[in-house]
């Protein structure tokens, strides 16, 4: 039982972190139906770029700071120059702008880290392990986690309160009658763009502090497409729902299946998860059906 | 191939609807078929292994890839994956001693039945979901490689866990295939048969319907195109030519089956080629796959030579870098300036040239 509560709990903890990767791709589709392949590379770009700053030297606050520019001049670039020419494209077209980008992306962290090797995000983070009854836990992992939700109250609350949160609302309702009213997509989009570069650098400098700054952060963001697949790839709810299932589900399978077959289960896990639900219920926990009219 | 129309005039039906309709098209892919005849004659090593050999199979697999997502519009990103089975399932045959062609084409047949499992979502989803569902065979296939392959395969000739095989030497009809130059030519046969059948599939029934779901799948099925069936088809056949492909790799180019080959990054590589070659179009899949091949050894030469020129020596992290950034930088550019690729560029040089140089 002390085993299970224990996959149970570091489960919930990389649940909720998968979550964070989905709610940038949540953003970018919710106003754009642009699904962001390089949200991995994204947080793998920030999270490079805080440790590099800390590592010359630069207090937290400025690495941060540092960290937080470049992603919103990545954000409002890859909008101005990547996605507004190819408004009305079909979907595959889209998909490959990402990937394009993830490329993109890949190659400057390349050269890069290959200039300045830095592995590690140092913020100054207590780095021993809580003790909660039977359960160990990495402290850096249960403030990743809070800081998570606390990321994931804040989009809520701009979605729900704020002027901009309503324009976003509007746009993901009805793309053509938001604009007929006044709503400027464009402007829209490179707010979502910056939005989502700095939900990226939430959860580079979380998964940072958890597996080091290395390239494996650009793989992890695909592990955030099983989970918004299965929450349902509008639903914000629905992908922190679905973060933690996802997480609890492969640590706990993991633990007691990798001994028996050999390792792996990780890996493929989510997608498998991610098969079943496309199959069984192709729109997610959440998400909004699609249906079509000639 | 190229057309110069004026004169021509069809008085058959048989040469109306012929593969190649006009002389000067049937002229030209002859001359390209003795040039691919002539040019391993003047080849090194060094041609064969990096250039030539993986042009032949990578473009059975991207061939397979534009029927698939090309003509009938359904992404796979997990091309990859049905790579892996063909490769694997022709090595395991060939190992219990089943002839080598039949090895090839069996992997195939395997391999479409994968794909046609992990084709079956596309009965109720379709683009974005989709592309996840075969996105899904991309994690779930090699990691089932990994656990089925040291089963079957006897011990002592697998490797590394079990996942990596040796197979052993092909031979066909009693020779064997050993060197670069035979490699090659029986590469360029199996090519060759592949492409002709792309061409004549995308002109039947087949190939219309296919481009009917991709334009507007509701409005094909409207006008009584059974799009389950089609749908089902097109995984089938690009898996299959995936599967063929694998088999030629794994025998011809890589000379093992190893399952860390077949990544999500070849998948989006190949998917990458046939958006950069054109979409749509089998001559845009040679196009994208020499793209693909010959870029990074372009960027490798010109950036060492630069450095070499500029005094300091160019690492190779850097030009793998650098690759990246120039591969990710020519899709998006090119998806914005010309959706359909490079196929359209030589298209449009050929419409300048149809009636040239009376252009009335």
């Amino acid at each position: 039982m002390d085993f299970f509560l224990e996959l149970f709990v570091n489960g919930l903890l990389t649940g909720v972190l998968y979550a964070l990767i989905a709610l940038g791709l949540v953003l970018i589709y919710k106003a754009s139906s642009v699904l962001n392949l390089a949200v991995g590379e994204m947080a793998l770009l920030a999270s490079f770029v805080v440790a590099l700053a800390a590592n010359f030297g630069a207090p937290s606050w400025l690495a941060i700071l540092a960290g937080v520019v470049v992603m919103v001049v990545f954000g409002y670039f890859v909008e101005r120059l990547a996605f507004r020419p190819l408004i009305g494209q079909p979907v595959i077209s889209l998909i490959m702008a990402t990937v394009g980008i993830a490329l993109f992306l890949r190659g400057i962290y390349f050269i890069l880290s290959n200039k300045w090797p830095v592995y590690l995000v140092d913020l100054g983070l207590p780095v021993d392990s809580l003790h909660l009854g039977p359960v160990s836990l990495l402290s850096s992992s249960v403030v990743g986690g809070l800081v998570a939700l606390l990321l994931f109250g804040l989009v809520g609350y701009i979605y729900a309160r704020t002027r901009t949160g309503l324009a976003l609302r509007a746009v993901s309702d009805n793309q053509t009658v938001a604009l007929s009213l006044g709503i400027s997509i464009d402007h829209l989009w490179a707010v979502v763009w910056i939005g989502a570069g700095l939900v990226a650098l939430v959860s580079g400098i979380v998964w940072g502090q958890r597996i080091g700054v290395q390239f494996g952060i650009a793989i992890l963001g695909l592990k955030g497409l099983p989970v918004v697949f299965l929450g349902g790839l509008d639903s914000m709810a629905g992908a922190l729902l679905a973060g933690i299932f996802i997480g609890v589900a492969e640590n706990v399978v993991a633990g007691y299946l990798d001994p028996l077959i050999g390792g792996g289960t990780k890996e493929f896990l989510p997608f498998f998860i991610m098969l079943i639900a496309l199959w069984v219920r192709p729109y997610g926990f959440f998400g909004r059906e699609i249906i079509e009219r000639v | 191939m190229i057309y110069r129309e004026t004169g021509v005039h069809h008085t058959t039906y048989r040469t109306d609807m012929a593969l190649f309709r006009v002389p000067l098209a049937r002229w030209s892919v002859a001359g390209l078929l003795v040039v691919a005849v002539v040019i391993p004659f003047f080849a090194t090593d060094y041609w064969f292994s990096a250039i030539l050999i993986p042009f032949l199979t990578f473009t059975i697999a991207t061939l397979g890839l534009n029927l698939m997502t090309g003509y009938a519009g359904q992404v796979s990103l997990g091309h990859a994956a049905f790579i892996a089975v063909g490769g694997y399932t022709a090595t395991i045959l060939l190992i219990y001693d089943v002839p080598f062609l039949a090895a090839v084409v069996l992997g195939g047949l395997v391999a479409a039945l994968v794909g046609l499992v992990f084709g079956i979502p596309s009965a109720r989803i379709k683009g974005l979901y989709l592309a996840m569902a075969t996105l899904a065979a991309q994690f779930v296939l090699p990691w089932a490689i990994s656990r089925v392959v040291p089963l079957v395969v006897p011990t002592g000739l697998a490797v590394a866990g079990g996942d990596t095989v040796y197979p052993p030497r092909p031979n066909l009809f009693g020779l064997e295939i050993d060197s670069l130059f035979e490699r090659y030519f029986v590469s360029l046969a199996i090519l060759v048969v592949m492409t002709v059948f792309a061409m004549n599939l995308v002109r039947t029934r087949v190939g219309r319907a296919w481009v009917a779901i991709r334009d507007h799948d509701v409005a094909a099925k409207i006008l009584g195109v059974n799009i389950t069936h089609y749908k089902l088809l097109a995984f089938a056949i690009g898996s299959f030519y995936a599967g063929v492909s694998g088999a030629l790799m794994v025998f011809f180019y890589y000379g093992v089956a190893h399952v860390g080959e077949f990544n999500l990054d070849l998948s989006l590589k190949l998917l990458g080629a046939i958006i950069i070659g054109g979409l749509g179009s089998i001559i845009g899949s040679f196009f994208g796959t020499a793209f693909i091949i010959l870029l990074p050894i372009f960027l490798n030469i010109s950036l060492t030579f630069l450095g070499n020129a500029a005094g300091f020596q160019v690492s190779s992290g850097t030009i793998a870098g650098i690759e990246n950034i120039v591969f990710g930088a020519l899709v998006v550019v090119l998806l914005i300036v010309e959706p359909l690729g490079l196929a359209k560029f030589w298209q449009n040089v050929k419409d300048y040239f149809r009636l040239w140089p009376f252009s009335y």
